[in-house]
C-alpha cells in the first residue's frame, strides 16, 4: 500500500498546486479547468462506490448528476426571480445558499437512487447495466419536455450561488470549495471501504453465497451502497451546475453516464484515487486534443481503446502494478 | 507545468507586443464559439466559413479571430466562453448556433462587458425581458420566420392548417409564432419527440385530419426524415416551413421530395443586390459549394463588426455600440437595420424549392413580411 | 378517430418493430454467443446507411445499395471483431462497455471525416415509392410495407439458420456451453467472427432500409441503439424469439402511445397543454414498459439467466 498512498498524496497535491500556480501566473482559466477536474472526480468517487466497491455497473449515474444539477438550478432560479417554490406548509422562496442547495441535491439524488436502486437491483449483470441506462433516459426525456424549468434550453443562473464567508465568483475560492468537498468524499470513501460494511460489500461482489451464509443480505448492502453512490454523484452535479451557472438535460444524457464511467475506469476501477486521475487525464486530453484537430474524438477513442486493451487496471494500475486489484 | 509556464511566457510577450502596437492601432480580439463536430456541425461550419470570408476579404491585420468547437454541449460552450473572456480577453464574441447554448453563454458574457453578436439563435428572452445593451442579434428573433409563414398562409388563402414541431422550447416558440400571424383554423397541433426520425404516425394523423395544409418546424435530420416520408406517403397537401429545413446544406439530402415547397427566409442567394451577388460568387469560389442561410448570417455578422471597427475602436464601448446600432454596412439581405432591442427589422421572403441542373436550391417568390420587427421588443428595457 | 387510422397506426408500429428487430437480432446474438455488450452496434447501422447512400449515389441502383450496406457493415464488423472485440470476450462487462464506447467515438468522427458534416442523400427507389391501397381502403406507403416484408423474411431466415443449419447448431452450442464447443473441434474464433459479422450485416441492412426514409447522418445509430437495447432486455438477452417479441412490443407501444396519450389528455385539459404533456409521457413510455417487464421478470420475457 505504501507506494499507492504516496502516489495518491502526489496526485491530490498536484491538483491543489496547479490552480495556485495558475493564480500566481494570472491564468484564471486553468483554475476553472482544475475546478472542473475536482467536480468530475467527485462524481467519479460517487460512482466508484457502486462500481468499484459494490461491482454494480451503473450506466445511469447521469440521472443523479443531473438531479443534483437541477436541484441547484430550480432552487436558485426561484430565488433569483423571487417566485416562491411553494407556499405550503411554509413559504419557501428557493435559495442561493450553497450549503442548503447541497443538502437538497444530496437528499433528492439519494431518494432517486433509493427508488432506482430498489427496482434495478432485482436484476443483475447486463440487465442491471441496461435498466439503469433506461432510468437515466427516462429522466432525460422528462427534463427535455419539462417546460417549467426550460426544457431542452436548460436553466441559466446569472450569478453563482453564495457560500457564507466566501466570494464564490472568484475562481480560486470556488475551487477551494470543490476541492474541500472532493477531499471529504475521498476520506469518507476510504473509511467506507475499510469499514465492516465496505468489507461485506466487497465480499458480496466476489461471492454472494459467502455473505449470505454469515446472515447478511447482499441486496440491502448493495442498495445502501447505491444510495450513497448516487448521493455523492448528485452533490457533484450541484457543483457542476454552479461551475457553469447553468443546468440542462445534457447533464442527464447517457453520454454523461459514459463519461463518468470513463473517469473511473481510466484511473482504475476500485482505486480510491482512480476517479481523480481519470478525470484529470480526460480533461487534459480534451483540452489538448481539441486544440489539435476538429476530429479530436477519434484520438480520444483510440486512446481509450488502447487503455482498455493494453493497460488493464487503468492508469494507476499501469503505473503501480496491480497490487490491490481485484477481479 | 513546463507547458503552462511557457504558455504564460508567450502571453506575456504577446501582451508586450500588443502594448507596443497599441500606439499605432489596437488589436481587436473576436472569440467564435460554434458547433464544428458531431451531428449539428454543418451549421457551425457554414457560419464560420461565411464569417471568415468577410474577415479575410477585409485584409486587416489588427483583428484576431479565435475559433472553438462547442460540440453542441452547453457545458462546453460555457467553459470556452469563460476561457475566452478570462484568459484570452476577447472583446467581441459570436458564433453560437443553438438557442440553448446561447442562453447559457450570452448573459454571462454581456455581464462581463463583452459584446455578443448572434449569427443564428434568437431566443425570445434575450429579445425581451433579458435584452442587454451589449447583445446584438444579426440573424432573426426565433419567432420571425414562423410569423412570416403564418402571414404567407393567410395570403395563400389557407384556412385549416395542421401544425407540428418537436416538444422543446424552440418548437413551442415556432408554433406560437405561426399562430400569432395565421388567421385560419387549426386541423391539429402535434408536438413530436425531439430527435424523432419516424413520422409515419404523424403523417397518418395529417391524412385523417381533413387539413388543407401543413406547417412544420423540424430542424436538422428531423426535417429530412419528415419530408422524405411525407413525399412517399401520398398525402399531397401543400407544406409550408421555415428556411431551416430547406437550406442549401440540407436540401441535397432531401432531394426531389422538397421540390415546390414554400419556405420563409430573410435571405436567398438570388436576392438582387451587389453585396449578395459578390458574396455568392466569392463563397463558391473559395469553398466550392453554394452558401447557405447560415453562411450569409456569418458573413453579415463579420461585416457588421468590420463596419463598426472602421468608425471607432472597440475599447470605447459606447462609441462602438453606437456604431453597431447604426448597422452601416452592405448586408447581403439588402436593407437591414436594428430595432430598439438590437434585433433586426427586416423583410422576410417566401421562397420556393427549385432544381437548377443537379442542384436543389430556392428562389424567392414573394415577400412574406415587410420591415418586420419581433414581438418582444416592447418588453425590452435597455 | 376512425378504425382506418388505428389500423394504419398499427401497421406503422409493426414496421418500426420490424426495423428494431433487425438491429436487436445482431445485438442479442452477439451477447448470447459471445457474452459481449456491444455499444458500437449503432455505429454499424450508420456504416450500412452511409455505404448505401454512397453506392446509390454512384450507381443509382437501390439493390446494389442494399448489397453494399450488407457488405460494408459485415466487413466493418469482421474487422472490428478481429482487431478489438476478440480481446474483450473474457473481460468483464465494464471493459466491454468502455471499449465499445470508444469505438463509437472512432466510427462517428471517422465517418464525418470521410463524408463531411452534412447529411447524405438516399431515396426510396421509384418502383417502391408512393402509397398503395390496402383492403379496407387504407392508403399505406409501399416502401414501408416492403420493410415489413424484408424484415419478416430476414427474421424467418435467421430462425431457419439457427434451427436447421450446422452453423446454427454451433451457435446454439456456443450459447449453452462455450468450452464444450471448443472441445468438439469447432474453430471457435472463426465462428465468433462470423456471428459478429452477421449481426453487423443485419444492423447495416436496417440502416440502409431506414436511411431511405430518414436522414443519413453521423450519430444516427445512437437513438436506435438504445431502443435496441431496450428491446433485447425486454425480450431476454440472447433470445432471438425474445428480440422479435420485444421489438414488436416496443414498436407498437412507442407508436400507439405517441398518438393515444395526447388524445387521452385532451379529455382532461386544453389541447396545447395536453399535446405537450402527452408527448412528454409518450417519450418515456417504452422505458416505463421496460422497467415494468424487468420487475415482473428480472431476466426478460424469454431470457434464461443473465
Amino acid at each position: 500500500m505504501g507506494r499507492e498512498r504516496l502516489f495518491n498524496l502526489a496526485v491530490i497535491l498536484a491538483l491543489l498546486a496547479v490552480p495556485l500556480l495558475a493564480l500566481a501566473l494570472d491564468e484564471p482559466f486553468v483554475i476553472t479547468l482544475a475546478t472542473k477536474v475536482a467536480i468530475l472526480a467527485l462524481a467519479g468517487v460517487g460512482l466508484n462506490i457502486a462500481l468499484g466497491l459494490g461491482g454494480l455497473v451503473s450506466l445511469g449515474h447521469a440521472a443523479f448528476f443531473g438531479i443534483g444539477g437541477y436541484a441547484m438550478g430550480i432552487l436558485a432560479a426561484h430565488a433569483q426571480n423571487y417566485e416562491p417554490l411553494f407556499s405550503w406548509p411554509f413559504l419557501f422562496e428557493g435559495s442561493n445558499q450553497m450549503p442548503l442547495i447541497w443538502l437538497v441535491a444530496v437528499l433528492a439524488s439519494a431518494a432517486a437512487a433509493l427508488v432506482i436502486g430498489a427496482l434495478s437491483l432485482r436484476t443483475s449483470g447486463v440487465y442491471f447495466i441496461m435498466i439503469t441506462l433506461a432510468f437515466g433516459q427516462m429522466l432525460y426525456y422528462f427534463a427535455i419536455s419539462w417546460s417549467a424549468y426550460g426544457g431542452e434550453d436548460g436553466l441559466s443562473i446569472w450569478v453563482r450561488n453564495e457560500m457564507p464567508g466566501l466570494n464564490t465568483l472568484i475562481p480560486i475560492q470556488f475551487f477551494g470549495v470543490c476541492f474541500a468537498l472532493l477531499c471529504g468524499a475521498l476520506l469518507f470513501s476510504a473509511r467506507l471501504a475499510g469499514s465492516g460494511f465496505g468489507l461485506a460489500l466487497s465480499a458480496a461482489r466476489q461471492t454472494e453465497e459467502r455473505v449470505e451464509t454469515v446472515g447478511l443480505q447482499p441486496f440491502k448492502l448493495r442498495l445502501v451502497a447505491f444510495v450513497i453512490s448516487g448521493a455523492i454523484t448528485g452533490l457533484a452535479g450541484a457543483l457542476f451546475a454552479d461551475l457553469n451557472r447553468f443546468v440542462s438535460p445534457t447533464m442527464l444524457s447517457w453520454h454523461t453516464s459514459g463519461e463518468i464511467m470513463i473517469f473511473v475506469i481510466l484511473g482504475g476501477v476500485g482505486r480510491l484515487y482512480g476517479p481523480v486521475v481519470g478525470a484529470a487525464v480526460y480533461i487534459l486530453l480534451e483540452h489538448l486534443l481539441g486544440g489539435i484537430s476538429e476530429y479530436w474524438q477519434i484520438f480520444l477513442g483510440l486512446l481509450l481503446l488502447g487503455m482498455v486493451l493494453f493497460a488493464r487496471g487503468g492508469l494507476i494500475g499501469a503505473l503501480l502494478g496491480r497490487e490491490v486489484a481485484h477481479d | 507545468m513546463k507547458m503552462l509556464k511557457s504558455f504564460a511566457m508567450m502571453t506575456a510577450v504577446a501582451t508586450a507586443v500588443s502594448t507596443l502596437a497599441l500606439a499605432a492601432q489596437a488589436e481587436t480580439k473576436i472569440g467564435m464559439i460554434t458547433t464544428l463536430s458531431g451531428g449539428g456541425a454543418g451549421l457551425g461550419v457554414d457560419v464560420r466559413d461565411g464569417f471568415m470570408l468577410a474577415i479575410e476579404a477585409a485584409g486587416r491585420d489588427d483583428i484576431e479571430v479565435v475559433i472553438e468547437d462547442d460540440q453542441r454541449k452547453p457545458e462546453s460552450a460555457v467553459q470556452i466562453a469563460d476561457r475566452m473572456i478570462q484568459s484570452e480577453k476577447v472583446d467581441i464574441m459570436t458564433g453560437i448556433i443553438w438557442s440553448n447554448l446561447a442562453m447559457a453563454v450570452v448573459p454571462a458574457a454581456t455581464a462581463q462587458d463583452v459584446f455578443y453578436l448572434s449569427p443564428n439563435a434568437g431566443p425570445s428572452v434575450l429579445a425581451g425581458k433579458r435584452c442587454h445593451k451589449n447583445y446584438f442579434n444579426v440573424a432573426w428573433q426565433n419567432d420571425n420566420l414562423h410569423e412570416a409563414a403564418g402571414a404567407y398562409a393567410n395570403d395563400a388563402g389557407l384556412k385549416n392548417s395542421f401544425i407540428l414541431a418537436p416538444n422543446y422550447p424552440a418548437g413551442k416558440d415556432a408554433l406560437t409564432g405561426y399562430k400569432r400571424m395565421y388567421g385560419g383554423e387549426l386541423a391539429g397541433e402535434i408536438y413530436t419527440k425531439l430527435g424523432q426520425t419516424d413520422y409515419a404516425a404523424e403523417i397518418a394523423q395529417i391524412r385523417a385530419s381533413g387539413a388543407d395544409s401543413v406547417y412544420f418546424f423540424l430542424p436538422g435530420g428531423m426535417g429530412i426524415s419528415f419530408l422524405k416520408q411525407y413525399a412517399d406517403s401520398g398525402v399531397d397537401l401543400p407544406i409550408v416551413g421555415p428556411a431551416f429545413s430547406f437550406d442549401q446544406g440540407i436540401l441535397q439530402a432531401v432531394g426531389a421530395a422538397a421540390l415546390g415547397i414554400k419556405n420563409t427566409s430573410q435571405w436567398n442567394k438570388d436576392l438582387d443586390n451587389a453585396a449578395n451577388i459578390a458574396f455568392v460568387a466569392d463563397f463558391q469560389a473559395k469553398y466550392g459549394r453554394l452558401p447557405s442561410l447560415y453562411a450569409s448570417q456569418g458573413f453579415d455578422t463579420a461585416n457588421l463588426i468590420l463596419s463598426a471597427l472602421d468608425k471607432t475602436d472597440v475599447s470605447d464601448q459606447d462609441a462602438f455600440r453606437s456604431a453597431l446600432e447604426a448597422a452601416d454596412f452592405d448586408s447581403v439581405r439588402g436593407d437591414f437595420k436594428f430595432g430598439p432591442n438590437h434585433h433586426p427589422v427586416q423583410n422576410i421572403y417566401v421562397r420556393e424549392v427549385i432544381q437548377e441542373g443537379d442542384v436543389f436550391t430556392n428562389k424567392i417568390i414573394a415577400t412574406g413580411l415587410t420591415n418586420h420587427a419581433d414581438a418582444y421588443a416592447p418588453e425590452c428595457k435597455m | 378517430m376512425s378504425l382506418i387510422l388505428i389500423l394504419e397506426q398499427i401497421l406503422n408500429g409493426l414496421q418500426f418493430g420490424v426495423m428494431l428487430f433487425l438491429m436487436a437480432a445482431g445485438l442479442t446474438l452477439v451477447f448470447g454467443v459471445m457474452g459481449l455488450i456491444n455499444l458500437a452496434h449503432g455505429a454499424l447501422y450508420m456504416v450500412g446507411a452511409f455505404a448505401a447512400a454512397a453506392v446509390a449515389g454512384l450507381t443509382g441502383s437501390f439493390v446494389l445499395a442494399l448489397i453494399a450496406s450488407l457488405a460494408a457493415a459485415a466487413a466493418a464488423g469482421a474487422l472490428v471483431e478481429v482487431t478489438v472485440i476478440r480481446r474483450l470476450y473474457d473481460r468483464d462487462h465494464l471493459d466491454q462497455v468502455l471499449a465499445t464506447f470508444a469505438l463509437i467515438l472512432i466510427f462517428s468522427e471517422g465517418t464525418r471525416w470521410i463524408f463531411g458534416s452534412f447529411p447524405l442523400f438516399l431515396d426510396v427507389p421509384d418502383y417502391l415509392s408512393g402509397p398503395v391501397t390496402l383492403p379496407g381502403g387504407i392508403k399505406y406507403p409501399l416502401y414501408r410495407l416492403a420493410i415489413i416484408v424484408i424484415g419478416l423474411v430476414v427474421g424467418a431466415g435467421l430462425f431457419w439458420l439457427i434451427a436447421r443449419t450446422r452453423i446454427g447448431i454451433q451457435i446454439r452450442a456456443g450459447e449453452a456451453d462455450r468450452e464444450m464447443i471448443a472441445a468438439l473441434g469447432v474453430d471457435i474464433s472463426k465462428l465468433y467472427t462470423l456471428v459478429f459479422a452477421l449481426g453487423a450485416a443485419l444492423a447495416g441492412l436496417a440502416g440502409a432500409l431506414v436511411g431511405a426514409i430518414q436522414s443519413v447522418q453521423v450519430g444516427m445509430g445512437e437513438p436506435v441503439l438504445i431502443l435496441a437495447f431496450v428491446v433485447i432486455v425486454i425480450g431476454g438477452i440472447g433470445s432471438i424469439k425474445g428480440a422479435l417479441v420485444g421489438a414488436l412490443l416496443v414498436g407498437l407501444t412507442d407508436t400507439l402511445g405517441g398518438i393515444f396519450l395526447p388524445r387521452l389528455f385532451t379529455l382532461m385539459m386544453e389541447p396545447a397543454q395536453a399535446a405537450s404533456l402527452g408527448a412528454s409521457l409518450a417519450s418515456m413510455l417504452i422505458y416505463i414498459l421496460m422497467a415494468a417487464v424487468l420487475l415482473v421478470r428480472p431476466s426478460g420475457l424469454f431470457g434464461g439467466s443473465a
